[in-house]
C-alpha cells in the first residue's frame, strides 16, 4: 500500500493488555490507532463523533455487544458498510469463524495477535491515498499527452508552411 | 562499566531461566521486540498491566468459589479473560494452569477445581516473584545505549 497518509485502525477489545499490545503492533506497522473497550463506544465514535477509519479490528468476545454483533451493525449501515472488519478471538471455533466471514468479515485472526497478522491487515484496507495517487498519475499523463500533441501539431504546421 | 557488565550477565541468566523453566514462552519475546528507544520499558509496562488485571481476576474467582452454589458460567468467563491475557504476554505456566481449571470446571468437580485453583495461584505468584526483581534490575542497568555511552 502506498503510504501518502497513515492507515487508521479502530481496535475494539475489552482486555487492557490486548488493547495495549495490539495498539503497539499497529503503531510499529505505521498505522494510526484508536482503541475502545466496547462495541457501543466504537459505534459512538463512528456515528456521533464522525471518526474516519480504514479498518475495524474487533475481538469476538466483548461484554455487551459482541464483535459479531458489531460486525452485523457495521455491515447493515449504509454509511459504514464499506469499512473492512476483521475479527479476533482466542478460541478457534470453526462455527464462529464461518458465521463472521459469512456476515462480511474480511478475516478472522486467532489470538495472540502477531506482527505478521497486522502486516496482512493492510491488504484489506480502503485506499484513499491510492485513489489520490492515481489522480496525480492521470494529470501527469494528460500533460505529457498535450505536450506531444502540440509537438505533433507544430511539426504538421511546419511541414505545411515549408511546402 | 564493569559492574554494569556483571549486572547485564545476571539479567541475561535470569531471563534465560524463565524460558528454560517454561514460565514464559515465545509470545513474551514478541512483547520485548516491541520495545524501542521511545518505548524502552514496554515489556515491563505490559506485564504490570497483566499482573494488575490477573490479580483482580484471581481474587474474583476465589471470592466466587466461596459462594454456594458456585456460579460456574461466571467463573468460566473470568478464567477465559485470564487465559486470553496470559496467552498474549506469553505467561505459559499460568496459561496451562487456567486451561486445566477450565477442563475441571466443565466436569463440575468443585473439590478438584479448588485444588487446581491453588496451583494457578502458585504459578501466578511464582511468575510475579520472578519478574519483579528482573524488571527492577533491568531499570537499574538501563537500556543497551546507556551502557555504551563513554564515562
Amino acid at each position: 500500500m502506498s503510504n501518502f497518509e497513515e492507515a487508521h485502525v479502530l481496535v475494539v477489545d475489552d482486555s487492557s493488555v490486548d488493547r495495549r499490545l495490539i495498539e503497539r503492533l499497529l503503531r510499529v506497522s505505521s498505522c494510526k490507532v484508536t482503541v475502545v473497550d466496547s462495541g457501543l463506544k466504537a459505534l459512538q465514535l463512528l456515528g456521533v463523533d464522525g471518526l474516519k477509519v480504514d479498518l475495524i479490528l474487533t475481538d469476538y468476545s466483548i461484554p455487551g455487544m459482541t464483535g459479531y454483533e458489531l460486525l452485523k451493525k457495521i455491515k447493515k449501515s449504509s454509511k459504514f458498510k464499506e469499512i473492512p472488519v476483521v475479527i479476533m478471538s482466542s478460541e478457534n471455533v470453526l462455527q464462529r469463524t464461518g458465521k463472521c466471514l459469512e456476515e462480511g468479515a474480511k478475516d478472522f485472526i486467532l489470538k495472540p495477535v502477531k506482527l505478521a497478522n497486522v502486516k496482512k491487515l493492510k491488504n484489506y484496507m480502503k485506499r484513499p491515498s491510492t485513489t489520490r495517487f492515481n489522480y496525480f498519475c492521470c494529470i501527469y499523463y494528460y500533460i505529457f499527452f498535450l505536450f506531444f500533441l502540440s509537438l505533433f501539431l507544430f511539426f504538421c504546421v511546419f511541414v505545411c508552411l515549408s511546402q | 562499566m564493569e559492574d554494569n557488565k556483571v549486572l547485564r550477565q545476571q539479567l541475561a541468566t535470569m531471563r534465560q531461566s524463565f524460558f528454560d523453566e517454561g514460565i514464559l514462552d515465545k509470545h513474551y519475546v514478541q512483547v520485548e521486540e516491541l520495545e524501542d528507544k521511545d518505548n524502552p520499558h514496554f515489556a515491563e509496562e505490559v506485564m504490570t498491566m497483566f499482573f494488575r488485571d490477573s490479580t483482580k481476576l484471581i481474587a474474583t474467582v476465589e471470592h466466587a468459589l466461596e459462594k454456594s452454589p458456585c456460579d460456574l458460567p461466571k467463573m468460566d468467563k473470568y478464567l477465559h479473560q485470564l487465559k486470553g491475557s496470559s496467552s498474549s504476554v506469553g505467561a505459559s505456566t499460568v496459561w496451562s494452569a487456567i486451561n486445566k481449571l477450565r477442563e475441571i470446571l466443565k466436569d463440575g468437580d468443585i473439590e478438584r477445581f479448588k485444588t487446581q485453583f491453588l496451583c494457578l495461584r502458585d504459578e501466578h505468584e511464582k511468575l510475579k516473584g520472578n519478574l519483579e526483581p528482573y524488571f527492577q534490575l533491568l531499570r537499574q542497568v538501563g537500556p543497551v545505549e546507556t551502557a555504551q555511552r563513554p564515562m
